[in-house]
């Protein structure tokens, strides 16, 4: 006898085969009874798709189970629960998580809308500061002063183009 | 500005209701943002979410359209303001419930809102009353442009702007419409419409959004995806699909009258009575008839100055609103004897129904 499909919510036989076609793409979800009545499969006014496929893919692994997003500590288990992120940067500490589950939930995997480049210019501003207060430092402990000069006078040319400094965010 | 004032003075939607808004009531935009290097609000410590709450209000009320706004955290609201302030459509129910560190702050017209320690740490949203989806944008992406200056967002060029939950990554808008389809209702339609926006990539929902009822005949359309195409582009497939279901509500009405209009002008009729002379009415029984009585204005039954009348009681005849203007709160069997109060006092004085002119030639 064949193995009958698996709820993807909760493991279950499956009696509700789902497909949908969004954008030329194929998402199929298989789903016992209970689970498509709880999500809404049969009220076609309240159900989305997007969360289902979200929820789905969250198929317990146990192999990436100990990762956890440096910025903030939080784990794959903790996404698995809550379905949201703990910071921004755990889009970095879990891309191996993230990036296979765009593909189903959204109608591309880049973004090519807006871009605050206001922000991303201040951002690199201060990057090229940071970096040119560290070349300072290091040229004066090694007494290259000539390099030292220069880093100087970068920095306050730098300095010049962010004034009027832009409130500073905490951490 | 006082939360009391506030609620004193009448919202977008319920004041401007005119034959440009027959078929879309409402138009709205948000855009989801968060803080670099900050957790979000789901995640951060008591003490950091009132420190990103600080941070953001800070930003927000020093943009030009929220000057003189209304800036008040949820701690802060009676139950039955929040309640107010979630009929108007300016706040969610999310964050109703949300932990400490949670506010809103509200432009002075109610047309801005801003959320802040929501699912994300901003939710910034415009409302227009009508189909006004490229006005709304461009509101919504000036003071975006002008919040980026005070904030840092987090924001990476592959992934766009970064949220809590990876289904808003990307451009992390939610366009969306209110609609209200009494035809394509009425003539059983409506699930095939659900369908056919499904598959369109567009999510509808009922009035007051995810798992809500339509009671009212009344539907939300909105984008399902954010990342992989630009806002301008969603707009704009937005707006065709809103287009051709307009389209297929006008050709509905039409179908309905053809075939059987008397049947129609008794609904009509009756809802009429029932709003004239009922004692005892729930918020959905309401909703539906008010519907009927718009769907009537659209047709030429009632004169058009009436739409607005009909916009303003679906917003009063909420239970937030309705037990404000009543100064207390109510249980619910109460409340539907006060609500059939209301809309008998304000329907005493509704001008008659006039069936004639639609039947001239068809009967």
């Amino acid at each position: 006898m064949a193995n009958p499909l698996k709820c993807d919510l909760c493991s279950k036989p499956a009696t509700v085969h789902l497909t949908q076609i969004v954008n030329n793409k194929v998402h199929k979800v298989d789903l016992c009874e209970a689970c498509a009545q709880a999500k809404g499969v049969t009220d076609p006014s309240g159900f989305s798709l997007a969360d289902l496929l979200l929820k789905a893919s969250l198929n317990p692994d146990p192999s990436v189970a100990g990762v956890r997003c440096e910025q903030c500590g939080f784990s794959q288990n903790d996404f698995k629960k809550h379905g949201r992120f703990g910071c921004p940067a755990c889009y970095q500490a879990f891309k191996g998580l993230v990036e296979p589950m765009l593909d189903n939930m959204h109608k591309g995997t880049t973004h090519t809308g807006k871009i605050p480049s206001r922000a991303l210019e201040r951002k690199s501003l201060y990057d090229r500061l940071t970096k040119l207060e560290l070349d300072l430092t290091e040229a004066i402990k090694a007494e290259r002063y000539e390099d030292a000069a220069r880093a100087r006078d970068e920095i306050s040319q730098v300095k010049q183009t962010v004034a009027p400094s832009p409130k500073q965010l905490s951490r | 500005m006082t939360i009391a004032s506030l609620i004193g003075s009448p919202s977008e939607l319920t004041d401007s209701a005119s034959s440009k808004t027959a078929i879309v009531l409402m138009t709205r935009i948000r855009l989801a943002r968060n803080l670099a290097g900050n957790p979000f609000p789901g995640w951060a410590k008591p003490a950091q979410r009132d420190e990103i709450l600080d941070t953001c209000r800070l930003a927000v009320t020093a943009t030009a359209p929220m000057k003189r706004s209304l800036n008040i955290t949820i701690g802060e609201l009676t139950e039955l303001e929040k309640q107010i302030l979630v009929e108007r459509h300016l706040i969610s129910r999310e964050l109703i419930g949300a932990k400490s560190g949670a506010g809103v702050i509200v432009s002075k017209d109610q047309t801005i809102s801003v959320m802040l320690n929501e699912e994300d740490h901003l939710r910034i949203q415009v409302l227009r009353s009508g189909f006004q989806l490229k006005k709304a944008w461009n509101a919504i992406n000036e003071l975006d442009s002008a919040l980026e200056e005070h904030l840092d967002f987090a924001f990476t060029p592959a992934l766009g702007y970064l949220t809590a939950c990876p289904t808003n990554l990307g451009t992390a808008m939610r366009a969306s419409a209110m609609m209200h389809l009494p035809a394509l209702v009425i003539s059983n339609q409506m699930e095939k419409v659900v369908r056919a926006v499904n598959q369109l990539g567009m999510v509808v929902r009922g009035l007051f959004g995810e798992g809500s009822d339509a009671s009212g005949s009344i539907f939300q359309i909105s984008n399902q995806t954010t990342l992989g195409e630009s806002e301008e582009e969603i707009i704009k497939r937005l707006g065709s699909v809103l287009n051709s279901i307009i389209e297929h509500e006008l050709n509905a009405r039409e179908k309905l009258l053809e075939a059987d209009a008397g049947k129609l002008f008794d609904k009509i009729g009756r809802a009429y009575g029932i709003l004239q002379n009922s004692h005892l009415l729930t918020s959905s029984e309401a909703m539906n008839l008010l519907s009927l009585i718009r769907l009537g204005v659209d047709l030429g039954v009632f004169p058009d100055a009436n739409r607005s009348v009909i916009d303003r009681l679906f917003i009063e005849a909420q239970p937030g609103h309705l037990q404000h203007a009543q100064k207390g709160e109510f249980e619910p069997g109460l409340r539907d004897l006060l609500r059939a109060v209301r809309l008998r006092s304000e329907f005493a004085n509704f001008i008659r129904p006039d069936f004639t002119f639609t039947t001239n030639g068809k009967n």
